[in-house]
């Protein structure tokens, strides 16, 4: 878990500990995302503040997102296989998956997030 | 105020990088540009990740570190590849002089969303290159990036920021592409690398497997304009240079013998001159090896080291066979002043054969080098590969002084060996014809650089005495010889 310099951003008020989940995947309670940025970037404000409406629209209450910035902690990049930026992570549930950009496809990050199914 | 045509003439002296691969830094005047990138291009199997790997290990023992930004393969599988070349990789990364980043780039679980940038990978090679203090960086290879993302424009504009970053970083790179079919890389990165591009090729031709290297592109430098042959096995990468362009060796004017007092007698300084090459042609039983075994002998007669490569003959063969004409070579093999290679050409390729005798050479360090005969390289290659792979040799052996003697086998309507007239120095013609029902061998010298010869053509006697060369006009001498039944069978 990521520690220290980062920006904690809690996901709503109170965590979905509560077992009425049942849109999450398996036993995940809450979803785990990362935010990777490089330095304050139109690009990576942008991919903030989009994902943060995507998660309180469909996901209130049952996310927690952390800000990583690589010009603050570059070594973090290797670890979990970033190479581009703005890059989303969904740590849980799982499987892990990459969204790149600036998210703000709407639809893509749903559909990259699998909280809308590809038709 | 200085006046305008006072201009300083800027001297872009380009300053190498050398890769410590045995023949590259040659015939690029001493290695990649320094502070700068080399695009190497190549399709499968060339070798790209190895030339990488062998850079940056040859700069980890010469103090400078390196990086390796891998997107093909993971970090246990660069270290087994680089021990398949006798290297230890990971005692270098244990050390702290090479650092090996695995990209991962998975389409799989790769969305993309909208705008994005390379920043990351920036990142991890700019830390990289800080941790380690990296002089040396290699990528491999980025078109791994084109098939894990969808935005090419993005890409494309990222990838040019990435070569001008490392120009900006002082340090040197070998960025490494897939061959392209139209140009010179699939995604036509040579258009972002002005300063050096390196194309590898491998071709399969006739079931042999060669592998050629070109610089296409050395800005500020002097570089060899041909395709060079390389090769890796369990020793490394090594390319074989042609380094005519770079006539320097000494020329000596000491004598040494042929080892046949007729033929020495024949030159008008009553030899030939050490560090030249002499070729010995004929037909089919002409006597060449004949001529080139009593060179051989008379060399390890002074002491002198003999390394003779034969292609048609065993050992036991040629040992036998010029033993029957007074040319022992038992005595010199088992000082170990002689040293007879055999093989077949066709056992391997033409640049293996290179290979093999340069190392062979490098190794033994002999006053003398025989090649018998250079003809049946004919079985694997072209004219043009043939002399091209004699042009290097040539080159090779007289930069180290050292002599030496080919033979040619010639077939009657077969004078093509003018092409390779202008490497040798000495060229000796021996001919056998029918005349009065029995076989006269013939010789005479066809050339022979720096000094005057003889011109007359002389009859050749091989007997257990050896070579004798007599006047024409003697021959009926050896018509009598003959009468009295002495053995007249080798060749």
């Amino acid at each position: 878990m990521i520690e220290g310099d980062n920006e904690q951003i809690p996901g709503g008020s109170e965590p979905a500990w509560t077992d009425d989940s049942g849109e999450l995947t398996g036993d995940v309670k809450e979803w785990q995302l990362r935010l990777y940025v490089a330095g304050e970037t139109a690009r990576s404000t942008a991919a903030l503040a989009n994902l943060r409406r995507i998660c309180e629209e469909h996901l209130a209450g049952k996310y927690s997102i952390d800000v990583v910035d690589l010009l603050v902690r570059p070594q973090l990049a290797k670890g979990e296989q970033i190479v581009a930026i703005p890059t989303l992570v969904r740590r849980l549930p799982e499987p892990v998956r990459k969204i790149i950009g600036d998210l703000s496809d709407r639809d893509r990050v749903l559909i990259g997030l699998d909280l809308r199914p590809k038709d | 105020m200085s006046s305008p045509w006072e201009v300083p003439v800027p001297v872009r002296t380009i300053e190498h990088c050398p890769t410590g691969i045995v023949g590259l830094d040659e015939i690029m005047s001493g290695g990649l540009p320094a502070g700068r990138t080399t695009l190497m291009s190549g399709g499968p199997g060339c070798g790209k990740t190895l030339f990488g790997t062998t850079f940056l290990i040859n700069g980890a023992r010469a103090g400078e570190p390196g990086v390796f930004i891998a997107f093909e393969e993971r970090e246990e599988e660069l270290v087994a590849n680089a021990a398949s070349l006798g290297y230890d990789l990971q005692q270098f990364i244990d050390d702290g002089l090479i650092e090996v980043d695995y990209v991962q780039v998975d389409r799989d679980q790769i969305y993309q969303t909208g705008d994005f940038d390379l920043e990351a990978l920036f990142i991890r090679l700019d830390l990289a290159i800080r941790t380690t203090g990296a002089k040396r960086v290699v990528i491999d290879t980025l078109e791994i990036l084109f098939a894990g993302l969808d935005d090419t424009v993005a890409l494309r504009s990222e990838l040019r920021r990435l070569f001008r970053w490392l120009g900006e970083r002082g340090v040197t790179s070998i960025v490494t592409a897939e061959r392209g079919d139209a140009s010179l890389t699939r995604y036509g990165f040579e258009e972002y690398v002005s300063d050096c591009v390196i194309v590898l090729d491998h071709r399969v031709t006739d079931q042999l497997a060669t592998r050629r290297l070109r610089i296409v592109k050395f800005r500020g430098s002097a570089h060899g304009l041909n395709e060079y042959p390389y090769l890796i096995d369990d020793t490394g990468v090594s390319v074989i240079p042609i380094t005519s362009f770079d006539l320097s060796y000494a020329a000596s004017t000491e004598i040494i013998s042929t080892g046949i007092a007729d033929l020495d007698a024949m030159f008008e300084p009553g030899g030939l001159f050490r560090g030249t090459t002499m070729m010995v042609s004929g037909g089919s039983g002409t006597g060449k090896t004949s001529f080139a075994a009593s060179v051989a002998r008379a060399a390890c007669a002074r002491g002198e080291r003999v390394s003779y490569f034969a292609f048609e003959e065993s050992v036991a063969q040629i040992v036998r066979n010029m033993g029957s004409i007074g040319v022992d070579l038992i005595d010199a093999i088992d000082e170990g002043n002689l040293q007879i290679v055999a093989g077949r050409p066709t056992q391997i390729g033409l640049e293996h054969h290179l290979s093999v005798m340069h190392r062979h050479v490098e190794r033994e360090q002999p006053a003398l080098v025989i090649m018998d005969p250079i003809t049946d390289f004919e079985a694997i290659g072209s004219r043009e590969d043939i002399k091209a792979m004699l042009v290097r040799m040539v080159d090779f052996l007289k930069q180290r002084g050292i002599t030496s003697v080919f033979t040619s086998l010639t077939s009657r309507h077969d004078m093509e060996e003018s092409s390779v007239s202008s490497l040798i120095d000495t060229w000796i013609q021996l001919s056998n014809e029918e005349r009065d029902r029995r076989l006269v061998r013939s010789m005479y010298v066809r050339k022979s650089r720096g000094m005057a010869h003889s011109e007359r053509v002389r009859v050749l006697d091989l007997d257990r005495n050896g070579i004798t060369l007599r006047r024409v006009d003697q021959d009926t001498e050896r018509k009598s010889a003959i009468e009295d039944g002495q053995p007249d069978d080798r060749g």
